[in-house]
């Protein structure tokens, strides 16, 4: 319905012909840009208005009574519905060991909380749907869960840089009483906020991807990111690193390399890659934990994103 | 009264600062306003999504850049 109406604006009223590099470019743009922006609205609003009802303190108390692998499970559950900005990693990294949380379900929920990150769940529905959603935070879960089991058995505590003092007796959380009503205004002011920062990116991002769409040979694309490249994966997750910031703007990428040949796991080991993984993240994390242990922390991910990919490559 | 702000240094920290003393002068009541930045303290009060608001000992709202309104509420509320 709406690919109708936009080829309705750029055949109809721009009088563009149709079928021409520049016309297919402009319609895939003007499609892409006003359905992503859409759905970002939507999506993080419901998302954003959902998490209101979690607060990262009764995850906490609910957190410390779970041993070891139930806790990773949870812990990696809960890094869906949670809110988490890099900002507060680290008063949250020395708040679950407080409370006597072990270091691996730590580590499950550091991974779940950024992998999972309302931006990143918008784009892709918006883009790819509910499938590739659903395997994305499906393969994000078990990134999370394995990872934290393994920075767990690894016996790491001395690594942490600060001496955290348990807390005594019962954790409680304090209870605030929020009206429908603020939540709702709260959930508008963020998503308002996010839209803020990066509306530019998703531009950019469909600007990019629309002149790939039109200019671009395919062939091009598949030599590199497709099948017959074994290195595609790990490729692709070492670009995606650096980019955290970027995920709004490089999601609308993606989706056009996938549709001129890369195949669906690189893809998503990028796409783990950019949210799972923060280079700001790390120099925060640097102030309570040494080197090691977060060499250790980014090299567990970055070998399960690349696990994740190649063994998607090779199902599909 | 001692209104204390958690906060690491994010940009909402410091904007949750700035809405504080603007809430207090304009509330017209006395308050000692203090920036918490060290993390143990911040630790210790159970806050771990910054920024914190802290009135009297008490965690009032967390994670949260609340309006001038909003924190002449908590105010008179307490």
């Amino acid at each position: 319905m709406w690919q109708e109406s936009v080829n309705i604006i750029v055949y109809d009223w721009l009088k563009m012909p149709q079928g021409e590099k520049l016309s297919e470019a402009l319609n895939f743009f003007i499609y892409d840009t006003v359905k992503i922006l859409f759905l970002l609205i939507v999506i993080i609003f419901i998302v954003t208005l959902l998490r209101s009802y979690f607060s990262t303190e009764k995850v906490r108390v609910y957190l410390s009574k779970k041993h070891e692998y139930t806790g990773n499970v949870l812990a990696a559950l809960f890094g869906i519905i949670t809110p988490f900005c890099s900002c507060s990693a680290i008063p949250l990294f020395l708040g679950f060991l407080q409370a006597r949380i072990p270091l691996g379900v730590t580590f499950s929920f550091l991974i779940s909380a950024p992998l999972n990150n309302e931006i990143a769940i918008a784009m892709l529905f918006g883009i790819f749907g509910w499938k590739v959603t659903a395997l994305y935070i499906g393969f994000g879960l078990l990134v999370a869960i394995v990872g934290g089991i393994i920075i767990g058995r690894l016996g790491l505590e001395k690594e942490v840089l600060i001496e955290v003092k348990p807390i005594e007796g019962e954790i409680h959380a304090e209870n605030q009483v929020i009206a429908f009503k603020t939540r709702l205004i709260y959930a508008k002011e963020y998503t308002l906020d996010i839209l803020r920062k990066i509306w530019l990116y998703v531009l950019i991002g469909v600007g990019v991807g629309a002149f790939i769409h039109g200019y671009v040979p395919t062939e091009f694309i598949t030599s590199i990111a497709g099948g017959n490249n074994p290195f595609a994966v790990p490729l692709a997750t070492l670009i995606g690193i650096p980019m955290y910031s970027n995920a709004a703007g490089v999601m609308p990428l993606i989706e056009v390399l996938t549709s001129k040949g890369m195949l669906l796991g690189t893809a998503l080991s990028f796409m783990m890659a950019i949210t799972a993984l923060s280079l700001p993240e790390a120099m925060i994390l640097k102030r309570v934990m040494s080197l090691k242990l977060i060499a250790i922390f980014f090299g567990t991910v970055t070998l399960g994103i690349m696990g994740v990919g190649y063994l998607f490559n090779a199902i599909l | 009264m001692k209104i204390e702000i958690l906060g690491t240094g994010c940009a909402k920290c410091k904007a949750l600062e700035a809405a504080t003393k603007q809430a207090v002068a304009q509330s017209g009541m006395f308050a000692q306003i203090e920036k918490v930045e060290d993390i143990m303290k911040i630790m210790e009060y159970g806050v771990m999504s910054t920024p914190g608001l802290v009135i009297d000992g008490k965690v009032v709202s967390t994670g949260k850049l609340l309006t001038i309104n909003e924190i002449k509420d908590l105010i008179q509320a307490h």
